[in-house]
């Protein structure tokens, strides 16, 4: 019989202020009892004021084996940077 | 709770690895493990990496999870209100421990269903501990003093392990067990401190589960095949008999704080080591008990299947009434 519940994985918010935090996955039939799920497992200890629970399947993800193609340009240009730039030590700094 | 490697003696390391893998993809694996960075999910891995990790982590899974049978047995019999909700808050965190675990396999490409099958029918190991009986109330103290104390020494190492989703299940985890060794050692200092016969009590539950909790870590050293090729992935960071013999040096003085002895004629403080030499342990019996042979192993197994098969029309139906819901939804 594989009539596994679906996965789902659990976002956090600490406190207000913050953004949801990524803290691991639920099985559940559905999204309320993935909530229930989540609360029971993942806050036991104050650790959210708020919970996100999403379908693990609706997730798309990069590719680590792309990671380079798609991460490694932001290293030429480092002129993004404020300290590629240099300014005489008596100008002051917005 | 706890993990260890637990292969049957004499299955000598079977991990060689079946697969011929790019010695490119290799290389560059090796290179960033032993550099201490974190290997996620979808990164590339070697095979044997990802076996002996699923293999390590749903073992420690299932080891949380079974040790809440030995703890849930005493909590309508705990002794106070306060004793009992805290058992219980104990026993809820280990089913979540085996939940943080059973998730970060997942990653790993294997189901739930099938650790729970595996688990089920005897081909998954759990750490032998649990295949020993809790006698007394006692016994809930010396557990999570002593076998919560040598799961949190085992570990602690592993928040390093190189695997980001284990690694973070052990941060999460480590977290939550120090409350569980504290309140074990609360309940024997409650008892050492008690009359006649409650002193009597936490000296026979100390007797029964040093031992015990001294295999937990494993076996020695010179006898652990795959632990070289652990400890150079990062799923180890320490050797079996290094941890073993911290636990020693912490939980003596422990005992010997609150008048308990501990039941060893050979332990002896090693001036040249600064470490206590302690007795031989009885390998015989360890290897019984990981071959299933434990005096409550079938027990505990029952119970587990009994839960699974008892609960089954719960699963089925939360599905049901889950995909009733949808068929509805859709037609609105």
């Amino acid at each position: 019989m594989s009539s596994e519940w679906p996965l789902w994985e659990v976002f956090v918010r600490a406190r207000n202020g913050l953004a949801h935090k990524h803290v691991g996955s639920v099985h559940a039939a559905d999204a309320r009892m993935a909530i229930e799920a989540a609360r029971d497992t993942y806050t036991r200890r104050m650790e959210g004021v708020s919970l996100w629970v999403v379908p693990s399947a609706a997730i798309t993800a990069s590719d680590p084996a792309e990671a380079g193609a798609l991460f490694e340009p932001a290293a030429d240009k480092i002129y993004r940077h404020p300290t590629f730039y240099s300014i005489p030590e008596h100008i002051k700094n917005i | 709770m706890y993990t260890t490697e637990l292969n049957d003696k004499g299955r000598k390391s079977s991990l060689a690895p079946v697969v011929a893998e790019d010695p490119a993809l290799l290389a560059a694996f090796e290179a960033r493990v032993s550099a201490d960075d974190f290997i996620e999910p979808k990164d590339w891995m070697p095979e044997a990496y990802r076996k002996t990790l699923v293999r390590q982590i749903s073992q420690h899974a299932h080891s949380e999870i079974v040790g809440m049978l030995p703890e849930g047995n005493w909590i309508t019999r705990a002794p106070s209100l306060r004793r009992k909700a805290v058992l219980l808050a104990k026993v809820q965190d280990e089913g979540g421990h085996g939940l943080y675990l059973y998730a970060a396999a997942e990653t790993l490409g294997t189901s739930r269903e099938d650790m729970i099958e595996a688990l089920h029918s005897g081909r998954a190991k759990y750490s032998t501990i649990f295949n020993y009986p809790t006698l007394t109330w006692a016994d809930i103290g010396a557990i999570g003093w002593l076998v919560d104390g040598a799961a949190i020494m085992n570990q602690v190492p592993l928040q390093r392990a190189s695997y980001g989703p284990y690694a973070r299940a052990m941060v999460r985890i480590c977290k939550e067990e120090s409350f569980h060794q504290r309140q074990g050692y609360e309940i024997m200092m409650t008892l050492a401190a008690g009359t006649t016969e409650q002193k009597r009590m936490a000296q026979d539950a100390l007797d029964r589960w040093w031992w015990p909790s001294l295999m937990m870590f494993g076996p020695p050293d010179d006898n652990s095949p795959n632990s070289a090729q652990s400890m150079r992935w990062r799923i180890k960071r320490e050797t079996n008999d290094q941890i073993r013999q911290r636990f020693v040096d912490v939980t003596v003085p422990q005992a010997d704080a609150i008048g308990l002895r501990v039941p060893d004629p050979a332990l002896a403080w090693n001036e040249t080591r600064e470490s206590y030499d302690f007795g031989e342990i009885d390998w015989d019996e360890f290897y019984a008990v990981v071959r299933g042979e434990g005096p409550v192993a079938k027990e505990r197994m029952s119970a587990r299947v009994k839960a699974w098969t008892d609960g089954a029309w719960v699963r089925e139906a939360a599905s049901t009434h889950a995909a009733k819901r949808d068929v509805r939804a859709a037609a609105e």
